[in-house]
């Protein structure tokens, strides 16, 4: 299964080199590849539906938890089938669509690298391996769908995209990290066992609430719909797969992989309900007001999506294979409707459905390709389409209380979906022939092939729904938790209510579709409530978080290196103040185990305290340098009195040095300048005195504690013993903690060779040319 | 005396970051200068101080016989002396260079990182 998974990325890494051959008429042969996954796929097809589970573990970085664990159930049979069977299909409309495209092999490459983590995605075990693939998938889809990279709107749309995927992505791995660590472990095929565990947790609210904002985003739920409309700048191939039947899934995967561990709760089932129910609605409503043909199926694939999470809410036996069996549904007549409206698109140049008609007396497959895909996706017998929205309806209708509301909204859903689909499958074929497109033909074999393949797949797994009943429908049950044998995939079910709800549904859509025209004016009608749309607020709020942003940095990170000082001293000041005055158990600084103080001592402190105030106050370089020399000298006259010699020794050559260096470069170094005004200075006057104080007063309390001598005292007994040298100061240097010393030559040397440079630098000979 | 030695440490770090803050160049020089000395006579303190008993053993003994001062706090002293002085003769050659090619030294009119032009 690695194998199998790789292969998608193999292939992106070979095109890199090997591009420029595949571009031209072997372009086709990229096919291949998701033919061979798929065939590779399908001969696991008996082993799973005889209720195998094939594993595959391989440790990665088991001390995280992070290990290649795949396993493949029915639930990721079903999609590693559409993803490689739909794959196949498109890799080969792309041959044709994207003919002599300039960037052909690129396209490839990143279909080929969605390919594989999406594979990785429904097949990985381990929740955070599952994560990794998440997030590519985010990242190859942001570069599908900019592909474009000249359009402004095809950029914004990919940024858009990657913006609300992505903060999912986080969502999943907050949630992911939560979860495992209820869990004591990240293998989802461990949790199932400890769901009861994990419900009664007290993070059970907290895994459900991030995990529902990855499924969500990724799959386009209301609120975070808006970026999958968005989506549809990509190439029509793109729309196709990612934006319509894998992909956008993933979140749907997510949420069915999780019932059986975290479904079953109120919380859990009342969401999906709401969030599935408001977005299968709310975006079937919109497909009314689209022209652009690709925005009928956006917004119609967005209501799927909604349904989809719906049924996973209602989460009753029927309401699971509905699930199951409308992933397939949709898979085929909406991968069927985006191909043909790439075809219309590529021979028409345009997509408008206001001017598109009559297109069935120049390409005639399409339109019959079109047509079944629209009656699939009305729900006609005998249809596979049928049979989900029956499924559909028989779960809805078992739900209590709720039963009549939640049927009504999915016979509402479902006549506009049936409206968007003839819209897309029918009306460009229907009607006069307008003379522009007179010139219009059939686009390569290669194009309308797969669109004919899939519809007639709906058909014929619509008659003999025998097919996929067993072999993929029950294991998905199975995997989701439910009985899987209790299965029976039928189109007739006798004379029943659910007849009669179906029959209302297409009596209702047909009349809709002949009665309503989709019209620019409408769309513009629509456009006029803009401007409480989710996609207005969320970019508004994040043009006002940007603003907000902007002004902080501003404010913080405003370029003046003394601000930046000053922050972090008021800071210090004030909260080391705060945490030194308010602690209780205050050390009492204890002044009778001071030493005593002599005369000289006095003196010299004196003479200290003169100097910093001349350095200070100065008015001249020189006096400031002098100044210092002497606070220096004063120092190093301390360390004499304090028994420490070496000290004294070393800040008096590097004190001398320092005057020497300073008077030697002062004629070059700029005037002593006093700038700030009176405000400022006492502004900084008052930070820095208080900031004096509290190391006055942290070094006193200091003295108060006890002091630990080990270190010292290991030193001072060795130093003659193991170093044979009676200095203790210079045998820690050169002996114990040598290295230390090298490192600090080594810094000095560095220092050194950088002020050499600094002072022989010669000047570029723009800034020569300056100063002549 | 330890008291003493604890306000000038403080009058050390006040009059450090005071220069730090200041708008001029050799002034920011002077203000690290200050810091690093204070910052050094806190570890001095901070190893408790002691007179007339330096860390270096007796001619005829292999042991210290006496009390002694910390060798510790000496030794990182010794050690952030020598390299607080190729700090600053970097920076204040630094300072020298980018007052020749900045052709200012007003620290707020060294606020970009862009290249000058």
């Amino acid at each position: 299964m690695l194998t199998a998974i790789l292969s998608g990325f193999v292939f992106s890494i070979f095109l890199v080199f090997a591009g420029k051959f595949l571009k031209g008429k072997l372009a086709v042969l990229s096919a291949l590849v998701p033919l061979a996954l798929f065939v590779y796929f399908l001969s696991f097809l008996p082993q799973v539906a005889a209720g195998e589970v094939i594993r595959q573990e391989i440790a990665w970085v088991p001390s995280l938890g992070l290990d290649l664990n795949f396993s493949l159930d029915g639930l990721s049979l079903l999609f590693s089938l559409l993803i490689t069977g739909i794959g196949f299909l498109v890799f080969a409309y792309t041959a044709e669509y994207l003919k002599n495209h300039d960037y052909l092999d690129r396209f490839y490459g990143y279909l080929g690298m969605f390919m594989g983590a999406m594979l990785g995605l429904v097949l990985s075990d381990n929740l955070l391996s599952m994560f990794i693939f998440w997030e590519l998938t985010s990242i190859s889809s942001f570069f599908l769908i900019g592909f474009n990279n000249t359009s402004e709107a095809s950029r914004k749309s990919a940024v858009l995209a990657l913006a609300i995927t992505g903060s999912g992505g986080f969502l999943l791995l907050a949630g992911a990290l939560l979860l495992g660590n209820v869990a004591g472990s990240y293998d989802i095929s461990e949790m199932v066992g400890l769901s009861s565990n994990i419900i009664s947790s007290d993070y059970y609210i907290w895994i459900v609430i991030l995990l529902f904002g990855a499924a969500f985003t990724k799959s386009a739920q209301f609120p975070f719909h808006f970026w999958l409309p968005g989506a549809m700048k990509a190439p029509t191939p793109v729309s196709t797969y990612l934006h319509s039947a894998t992909m956008v899934k993933a979140g749907i995967y997510l949420l069915l992989r999780f019932t059986p561990v975290l479904g079953g709760e109120d919380i859990w089932n009342t969401t999906l309900i709401t969030v599935g129910g408001i977005t299968m609605f709310y975006a079937a409503v919109h497909t009314l007001f689209r022209t652009d043909l690709k925005g009928v199926l956006a917004y119609s694939t967005i209501s799927v999506l909604g349904l989809l999470v719906f049924l996973i809410g209602l989460g009753t036996q029927y309401a699971l294979t509905a699930a199951a069996v409308y992933i397939v549904v949709h898979a085929l007549y909406k991968a069927t409707l985006f191909l043909i409206t790439g075809i219309i698109d590529h021979e028409t140049g345009t997509r408008d459905v206001t001017r598109l008609s009559g297109l069935r007396k120049v390409m005639m497959p399409v339109a019959v390709a079109g047509l079944l895909a629209a009656l699939s996706s009305a729900g006609m017998p005998p249809f596979v389409g049928f049979i989900g929205k029956d499924l559909v309806y028989e779960s809805t209708l078992e739900m209590g209380n709720w039963a009549v509301f939640l049927t009504v909204l999915a016979i509402a859903t479902n006549i506009l979906v049936l409206y968007a689909g003839f819209v897309a499958g029918i009306k460009p074929f229907t009607g006069p022939l307008p003379n522009d497109f007179k010139k219009v033909h059939l686009p390569g074999i290669l194009m309308w092939i797969p669109p004919v393949i899939l519809a007639l797949l709906g058909i014929i797994v619509g008659i003999f729904p025998g097919i996929i009943n067993d072999s993929i429908i029950a294991p998905v049950v199975n995997a989701v938790g439910m009985e899987g044998s209790a299965v029976h995939l039928k189109l007739w079910h006798g004379f029943n209510l659910v007849l009669g709800l179906s029959a209302i549904t297409l009596a209702t859509g047909i009349l809709l579709y002949a009665v309503f025209k989709p019209s620019a004016k409408k769309e513009r009608g629509i456009a006029r409530l803009d401007f409480i749309a989710p996609l207005t607020l969320i970019t508004n709020f994040g043009h006002g978080f940007k603003a907000f942003s902007n002004w902080w940095t501003r404010i913080f990170q405003n370029g003046f290196l003394r601000n930046y000082v000053s922050t972090i001293i008021l800071f210090l000041v004030v909260l080391v103040g705060y945490s030194l005055f308010a602690d209780q158990n205050e050390i009492p600084i204890d002044l009778s185990s001071f030493s005593r103080m002599t005369y000289y001592e006095m003196i010299i402190m004196g003479i200290m305290f003169l100097a910093i105030l001349f350095v200070v106050g100065a008015r001249s370089r020189l006096t400031a340098v002098v100044a210092m020399g002497v606070v220096g000298y004063a120092i190093c006259l301390m360390f004499v009195i304090y028994s420490a010699p070496d000290l004294a020794m070393t800040q008096f050559s590097i004190d001398t040095l320092t005057v020497i260096l300073f008077v030697l470069v002062l004629s070059s170094l700029p005037k002593y300048l006093s700038i700030s005004d009176y405000r400022m200075k006492a502004v900084d006057g008052i930070l820095s005195i208080s900031f004096g104080v509290l190391i006055t007063f942290i070094a006193l309390e200091v003295l108060g504690e006890p002091v630990n001598k080990e270190v010292s005292d290991f030193y001072a007994e060795n130093a003659y013993v193991l170093a044979k040298g009676k200095n203790v100061v210079n045998v820690i240097l050169v002996d114990f903690r040598g290295v230390d010393t090298l490192m600090e030559i080594s810094v000095l040397t560095i220092a050194a060779i950088g002020v050499f440079s600094l002072l022989k630098l010669r000047l570029r000979r723009d800034d020569r040319e300056l100063k002549d | 005396m330890e008291i003493l030695l604890a306000i000038i440490i403080g009058t050390l770090y006040a009059s450090g970051i005071y220069m730090i803050l200041r708008r001029s160049l050799v002034k920011l020089i002077i203000g690290i200068i200050l810091l690093g000395n204070g910052a050094n006579l806190l570890i001095f303190l901070l190893g408790r101080i002691a007179k007339g008993a330096p860390p270096i053993i007796p001619e005829d003994s292999k042991v210290f016989l006496d009390a002694y001062s910390d060798p510790l706090p000496q030794a990182l002293i010794l050690t952030a002396i020598v390299i607080s002085f190729g700090l600053q003769s970097f920076a204040i050659v630094l300072v020298k260079r980018a007052h020749k090619v900045v052709k200012t030294d007003d620290l707020d009119e060294m606020n970009a990182t862009d290249e000058y032009s």
